[in-house]
C-alpha cells in the first residue's frame, strides 16, 4: 500500500499535536485521526515507500506491504533503525529470510559540526569564488579556474 | 474552510532560501556562514521536515560527482569534457567546471558531518565509476540537514527555518523578485515572505508524464512523486529566461522497483541483454556513428545506450534483462578453488547488492524478495522508465543562470552586466536558483546540488550587499495571490454540496483527476511511454491544444482541505513544465537526444543548425512565450 498503520500498535504518539509519522512523511501524507487516536496513510497511490514513517515510528506501528498492482504477495522488509547503524530484516515470498546490517553514520546524532576547525575560509572577500571552508575542504592548495 | 478563516503571516527577511533538499540545504550553509559575517538574516522554507525532505529522503547508496581532484585522481576539465559529451554537446561549461571544482569540498564535508564513505585497504574511497564513490547512505539527508541546521542555528534570531510551509508564486516588483507566497499545510496561514534576494531549490519534476504503474503503485516513480517542478514554476512565473527544458531524463531502471543500475553496471561489471542473449551495446553499434561525434566519444550517452535498449524492445526482442548472475559469476570466479574465500565474497557481494537497494529503492527490494529474486541465481529485467525532469542528473532543464566572474564566456557574461554579474542569478534580479532549478549544468547530482547551492547562497549574499534596499512589495499584488492560491478551497465549499460524491461535480476539478488529464495528454503527444517516446510537429500541436483546455480548466481546481490545496498547486506547477518542455520539443527541428525522446518528422541530429540551447521567456507582463536559439560557447579544456 505501501505504508499502513498496524492499529494494535499506534498510539497516535499518545496525543501530542503531531505524530512521528506526519513529522517526517515528505509527501504529507501521513495523518492522525484524533477519534481513533490512530495515525494512517491518506493516500498510498502517492507513496514512495521511503520508509522514513516505518523508521521513525516508536511504537513499530506502521509498516509497508508492496505495491499490489506489480509486486507479488508474501514479501516483507523491515527495518530497525539505531543511532549508528540500521538493521533490514527481508522475507521472501518462498518464506526465505536474509539480515543485513549497515552503518548510518559517524558522528553522534545532532553532532554534526558545520565548519570543521582545520579547514578554515581561505578568503573572506565575498567576490571570491572561494566558498567557505575553502581551498582547505577541497584538498588542493588552491581553487582550479581557467588557464588563460 | 473558507479563504476569511486564513491568517495573513508576513516575514521580512534579507535571503529567503526556498527548498530542504540537497541545494537549498548547501545554501543554508554557505549563507549563514557569510551572512552572520555581515549581518544578515536568512530564511529557509520547506515543505516537508528538512531532516527528510528533497530527492535523498530515502538516502542514496552512491555520490555520483566526485572529482578527487586534489587528490590527482581526476581533473575539474576532465568531468567537463565528460559532461559535454553525456548531454550531445549541449552544456553551459561554465557552470559544469564552477561546480565540479567546489563539489569535492562537499563531499569531504559530508564525510567530516558523519556520512560513512566506503574506503579501501589504502585509506582512499571505493570508487563504482570513474566519478562515483560507494557510500553507507541511509542517513545521507538526515546528516546533511543536520550540519544545515546547525549552521542556521549559529545565526541565532537572524536565521529562521519554516517547515510544511508551500511557496506557490513568486512576489514581483518591476521585474525584480522581492519574495515569494504559500500557505500552511498544516494550519490555516497565508504567508508572505518579502527578501532582498531569494533561492529557488525547490527540486524538478516527476508526474508530468503518465508513469508506467497507475494503480497502487503510481507513486513508485523512479524520482519522488513530492518533486512537482516547484522551481521551474516559479523563475518560469518570475519571468526568468529557463534552457533546455526541452531535455528532459528517462532512466533506464531495474523494472518496475526502479532500483539503481549504477552498481551492477559500474561495480559489478554486469551486462545487459535481450531475451535472446544479445547484449544491444555490441549488436546495435553500428547505430551510434549516425550520432557522432557524440556517438562515437567515450562513455556513450546515457540516452543513446537508452535508444539501443529501446530499439531491441521495439524490435519484439524484450525482455531487457540485467545479468546479476553473470556478473556475480565472473566476481567470484577467482575465488572457485578456496571454497572459504568464495562463500566469503559470495556474501559480501550479496550484502553490496542489497544494501544498494536498501539504501535508496526498499521497494526494489521488496519486489524481489516478492519474486523469490537470488540475484545470483537469475537475471533481472531492467526498462526504461517515464520522462522526468531533473537538471541534476542526465537531464538538463532549468533556468539559464549567471556563471562565475573567472569563468563565464563574455558571450554569456553579457547579458547580466546591465542587472549585476552574480554568481547563479538568473535574468530576474535578484532570483537565484541552483540543483534541478539551474540547467544547462547536468551531472550534478545529489553533491554537485549541494556544491551549486553554496554557489548560489554566496552569490545571493553578495548581490544583497550590493543592493541592501527593503523590498518594495505591492500590497494590491499580494492580496490577488491570496485570493488566487486560496481560491481552490472557496470553490469546494460554494459547489460541493450540491453533489452525492465530492469528487464529482461539473463546477470543478480535484487535483487528481487534473493530474491524470496531464499526463495523459503528456504521454499521447508528447513522446511519453505509451507513445514509445516518439512525436511530431502534428501531435505537439494537438497537445498543445488539450494543453490550453487543461490550463482554463486550471482555474476550477477544488480542494476539500489544505493537503488537496497544495496537490491542486503542485499540479499547476506541472503544467507549466509540461508546457514550457512541450514548446521546446516542437522548436527543436531534430532529434538530438534519442533514448530520451524522437521527433520522427526530424529524425536526425543537425549539428549545423542546432548545435545551441534553445532558452524561452514566458513573459508575465502579456503572457506570450518566446523561443529562441543561444549559440554555445566552448571552453577550451
Amino acid at each position: 500500500m505501501p505504508s499502513y498503520v498496524i492499529l494494535e500498535k499506534c498510539d497516535g504518539c499518545k496525543g501530542q499535536d503531531k505524530t512521528a509519522c506526519m513529522y517526517i512523511c515528505p509527501n504529507d501524507l501521513m495523518v492522525l485521526d484524533k477519534e481513533k487516536m490512530k495515525a494512517y496513510n491518506r493516500a498510498p497511490e502517492m507513496c514512495w515507500e521511503c520508509y522514513n514513517c516505518v523508521k521513525i515510528c516508536p511504537q513499530q506501528a506502521v509498516d509497508v506491504r508492496g505495491y499490489a498492482d506489480f509486486v507479488p504477495m508474501g514479501a516483507s522488509v523491515v527495518p530497525l533503525r539505531g543511532s549508528e547503524d540500521i538493521m533490514w530484516t527481508v522475507k521472501f515470498r518462498n518464506g526465505q529470510v536474509k539480515r543485513f546490517k549497515f552503518p548510518i553514520r559517524t558522528t553522534p546524532e545532532g553532532q554534526a559540526k558545520p565548519w570543521p576547525d582545520e579547514w578554515q575560509t581561505g578568503s573572506e572577500d565575498i567576490k571570491s569564488p572561494v566558498l567557505c571552508t575553502e581551498p582547505a575542504s577541497t584538498l588542493a592548495a588552491q581553487l582550479p579556474t581557467l588557464k588563460k | 474552510m473558507k479563504p476569511s478563516d486564513f491568517e495573513t503571516v508576513r516575514v521580512d527577511t534579507d535571503l529567503l532560501i526556498l527548498g530542504g533538499g540537497m541545494s537549498a540545504c548547501g545554501a543554508t550553509f554557505e549563507a549563514s556562514y557569510w551572512a552572520k559575517k555581515h549581518g544578515l538574516k536568512v530564511t529557509v522554507v520547506d515543505k516537508a521536515a528538512m531532516d527528510r525532505s528533497g530527492a535523498v529522503a530515502m538516502g542514496l547508496s552512491a555520490i555520483n560527482q566526485y572529482i578527487g581532484y586534489g587528490k590527482g585522481q581526476n581533473t575539474v576539465e576532465d568531468y567537463v569534457k565528460y559532461v559535454r559529451q553525456d548531454l550531445m554537446g549541449v552544456s553551459r561549461e561554465d557552470l559544469v567546471y564552477d561546480i565540479a571544482r567546489h563539489v569535492d569540498s562537499s563531499v569531504h564535508l559530508f564525510e567530516k558531518w558523519g556520512l560513512p564513505i566506503w574506503k579501501d585497504e589504502s585509506g582512499e574511497y571505493v570508487h563504482e565509476g570513474r566519478w562515483q564513490i560507494m557510500i553507507n547512505g541511509e542517513s545521507y539527508k538526515v546528516v546533511v540537514a543536520e550540519a544545515a541546521k546547525n549552521a542556521l542555528a549559529t545565526m541565532g534570531d537572524k536565521g529562521q527555518l519554516f517547515e510544511r510551509v508551500f511557496i506557490v508564486e513568486p512576489l514581483l516588483n518591476n521585474g525584480k523578485c522581492v519574495g515569494a507566497v504559500g500557505f500552511s499545510v498544516r494550519e490555516n496561514k497565508f504567508y508572505v515572505f518579502t527578501a532582498k534576494a531569494t533561492i529557488a531549490c525547490m527540486g524538478g519534476a516527476v508526474h508530468v508524464f503518465r508513469p508506467r504503474s497507475v494503480g497502487e503503485g503510481l507513486g513508485r516513480a523512479w524520482y519522488p512523486p513530492w518533486n512537482s517542478g516547484s522551481t521551474a514554476y516559479f523563475t518560469i512565473r518570475a519571468g526568468a529566461e529557463m534552457t533546455c527544458q526541452e531535455v528532459r531524463f528517462i532512466p533506464v531502471r531495474f523494472k518496475d522497483g526502479y532500483g539503481p543500475v549504477g552498481a551492477w553496471f559500474l561495480l559489478f561489471k554486469s551486462r545487459a541483454t535481450n531475451a535472446l542473449g544479445e547484449e544491444y551495446m555490441v549488436t546495435r553499434a553500428n547505430e551510434l556513428p549516425k550520432w557522432a561525434p557524440y556517438g562515437t566519444g567515450k562513455p556513450i550517452p546515457a540516452n543513446l545506450r537508452n535508444w539501443l535498449g529501446m530499439e531491441d524492445v521495439m524490435a519484439g526482442k524484450g525482455p531487457i534483462y540485467m545479468r546479476t548472475e553473470e556478473a556475480i559469476a565472473n566476481l567470484a570466479a577467482k575465488y572457485k578453488d578456496d571454497p572459504k574465500a568464495f562463500k566469503k565474497k559470495m556474501k559480501e557481494l550479496e550484502n553490496e547488492a542489497w544494501e544498494d537497494f536498501l539504501d535508496m529503492t526498499i521497494s526494489q527490494a521488496i519486489l524481489w524478495a516478492g519474486m523469490n529474486i537470488q540475484p545470483e541465481e537469475k537475471p533481472s529485467e531492467i526498462a526504461a522508465a517515464e520522462p522526468y525532469f531533473i537538471g541534476s542528473h542526465s537531464g538538463a532543464s532549468g533556468a539559464w543562470v549567471c556563471g562565475p566572474e573567472d569563468l563565464m564566456p563574455a558571450e554569456y557574461r553579457k547579458q547580466w552586466e546591465p542587472i549585476g554579474v552574480y554568481n547563479h542569478m538568473t535574468t530576474v534580479p535578484a532570483l537565484f536558483t541552483a540543483g534541478d532549478g539551474a540547467g544547462a549544468s547536468s551531472h550534478k547530482f545529489s553533491s554537485g546540488s549541494h556544491a551549486e547551492g553554496r554557489i548560489a547562497a554566496k552569490g545571493a549574499i553578495a548581490y544583497i550587499l550590493d543592493h541592501n534596499e527593503a523590498p518594495k512589495v505591492d500590497e494590491a499584488q499580494v492580496a490577488a495571490l491570496r485570493d488566487k492560491i486560496l481560491a481552490p478551497l472557496a470553490r469546494f465549499e460554494e459547489f460541493a454540496p450540491m453533489s452525492s460524491d465530492p469528487e464529482i461535480n461539473p463546477n470543478f476539478i480535484k487535483p487528481k483527476m487534473f493530474m491524470f488529464r496531464l499526463q495523459k495528454i503528456m504521454d499521447e503527444y508528447c513522446a511519453g511511454v505509451s507513445a514509445q517516446f516518439t512525436t511530431n510537429k502534428h501531435l505537439l500541436e494537438r497537445g498543445l491544444e488539450l494543453l490550453t483546455m487543461l490550463k482554463e480548466d486550471s482555474e476550477k481546481l477544488a480542494a476539500s482541505d489544505l493537503h488537496e490545496l497544495m496537490r491542486c498547486w503542485e499540479n499547476v506547477q506541472r503544467m507549466w513544465i509540461a508546457e514550457s518542455h512541450l514548446r521546446h520539443v516542437l522548436f527543436r527541428e531534430e532529434s538530438r537526444w534519442p533514448g530520451y525522446y524522437f521527433r520522427a518528422d526530424f529524425p536526425d541530429m543537425d549539428e549545423n543548425n542546432w548545435h545551441c540551447f534553445v532558452n524561452s521567456v514566458w513573459n508575465p507582463a502579456t503572457g506570450e512565450w518566446t523561443l529562441k536559439k543561444v549559440p554555445i560557447v566552448h571552453l577550451d579544456v
